[in-house]
């Protein structure tokens, strides 16, 4: 069997080299040339003249689009942190508003309750002195009515007692002196 | 059925993938230039490489789909190779780059297409990379474009090159030589590198393929056995899609660095 395959290959081989190889035969050179000069030339023409200046052009195109997008993304990215800055800076300034409305605010307030209190203070001392006043009057005129009554009654009592009607001037003197007393 | 098998396999030798068989056969003052199967096959490469770009680039859309991905995934992978290799004078051999990188790709990768079965020989797959021709006639302009752009550039002063600046004159006799034979003998190497290497990954492949067949005809154990090569043609059938992608680097990259040495030599 082994014989067999060892028989077949020497035959191969002597085929190979009764017919030397092909790639020797120089018979068939110019044909080869001829062919290959042919179908690389136009390879070359179309690679050269269509198909790389194409891929190239494409190529280039995707890499300034993206260098566009690039710059494009940086700008917006500048003008986001800008806006970013501006509500900020909007905002603390709203901030310093707010609390300068509601200091003012309470100031107003502040003043408002002040006065009122003044006010009141003012109406309460005025009703308290007018109080007084009365109450200084009322016990002046008690003490009139008080003395008037000591003079009546004194005069009663002595009319009573003597059946004389003292002067006003003697009945003034012993009021004054029960008074004193 | 197993007769046929051998036959099939006596005809189908490792060798026979390489024949050159014309289609339409032509002659010019003399010169045999038929479109073959060679023929065939690069114009198949170029024009599903044509399609391609022509899907690719027909709609240009900002975010690009499927086939305008990989377009500009290939040009800014060719591009970034000449920048990096070349410089800043690259630009203008980029067309080059990029074209001889896809023209060796694309003509490794659908040599490793299967050939429909029962079509007649002369439209099977055909690898047009395997042939020396083709790869030493690819190196030869590389190596020209270095030739010409070199002394364009350069005048002169390119032969630095071969004695760069601050070299201890006694060591001039010994690396000068050294120098020259390694420039020479680039065109060669560039040449036979990918020659050899889509000689060599057809022809293992083919052989295991062949065993597998082989060994399947002579029945009992050995059909068993011939698991053993299948899983090897399809082991060397990913190292061949590596090898195919790989050598079409290696072609471009070299092209650059002789490049960047045209575009530098008075630098040196």
């Amino acid at each position: 069997m082994l014989s067999f395959l060892f028989i077949a290959a020497a035959e191969a081989a002597e085929a190979g080299e009764a017919a030397g190889l092909p790639q020797l035969d120089s018979s068939t050179w110019a044909s080869q040339l001829v062919w290959l000069a042919i179908t690389f030339g136009v390879l070359y023409w179309l690679m050269s003249s269509i198909f790389l200046p194409r891929i190239g052009a494409a190529i280039e195109e995707r890499r300034d689009r993206i260098a566009d997008d690039l710059d494009k993304a940086a700008e917006s990215r500048r003008q986001a942190e800008e806006a970013e800055a501006a509500f900020n800076r909007a905002l603390a300034d709203a901030r310093a508003k707010a609390q300068a409305v509601t200091a003012e605010a309470r100031e107003e307030v502040n003043a408002e309750i002040d006065a009122m209190r003044k006010n009141a203070e003012q109406s309460i001392a005025a009703k308290s002195a007018a109080a007084e006043e009365r109450i200084a009057n009322l016990r002046e005129s008690a003490g009139a009515r008080v003395k008037e009554a000591a003079r009546d009654t004194t005069r009663a009592v002595v009319e009573a007692l003597i059946h004389e009607t003292p002067t006003d001037a003697v009945v003034e003197a012993a009021v004054a002196k029960a008074a004193k007393a | 059925m197993i007769d046929a098998a051998f036959r099939s396999l006596r005809a189908a030798g490792p060798m026979e993938q390489f024949e050159i068989l014309p289609i339409v056969p032509l002659t010019l003052g003399g010169l045999d230039i038929s479109f073959t199967n060679s023929a065939l096959w690069m114009t198949i490469g170029v024009g599903l490489t044509i399609a391609f770009f022509y899907a690719a680039t027909r709609r240009r859309t900002l975010i690009p789909g499927r086939t305008q991905s990989i377009a500009e995934i290939l040009h800014e992978f060719v591009a970034n190779l000449v920048r990096d290799t070349i410089g800043h004078d690259g630009k203008k051999f980029f067309p080059y780059v990029f074209t001889l990188f896809i023209f060796i790709l694309v003509a490794n990768y659908v040599g490793l297409l299967p050939s429909i079965p029962g079509s007649p020989h002369e439209i099977h797959t055909f690898t047009t990379t395997s042939h020396i021709i083709v790869t030493f006639a690819l190196a030869m302009v590389t190596i020209s474009i270095v030739l010409i752009y070199g002394f364009a550039k350069n005048g002169l002063k390119f032969f630095k090159l071969f004695a760069p600046s601050g070299l201890p004159i006694w060591l001039m006799p010994i690396l000068v030589p050294i120098e020259v034979i390694s420039f020479l003998s680039r065109p060669i190497s560039l040449g036979v590198r990918l020659f050899a290497n889509m000689l060599a990954g057809h022809i293992i492949l083919k052989l295991f393929a062949g065993f597998v067949i082989a060994l399947l005809g002579a029945g009992g154990f050995a059909s068993v056995l011939a698991i053993a090569p299948f899983l090897g043609s399809i082991a060397i059938f990913l190292l061949e899609f590596l090898v195919a992608a790989l050598q079409a680097y290696v072609f471009a990259i070299l092209t650059c660095i002789y490049l960047s040495d045209a575009a530098h030599a008075a630098d040196h």
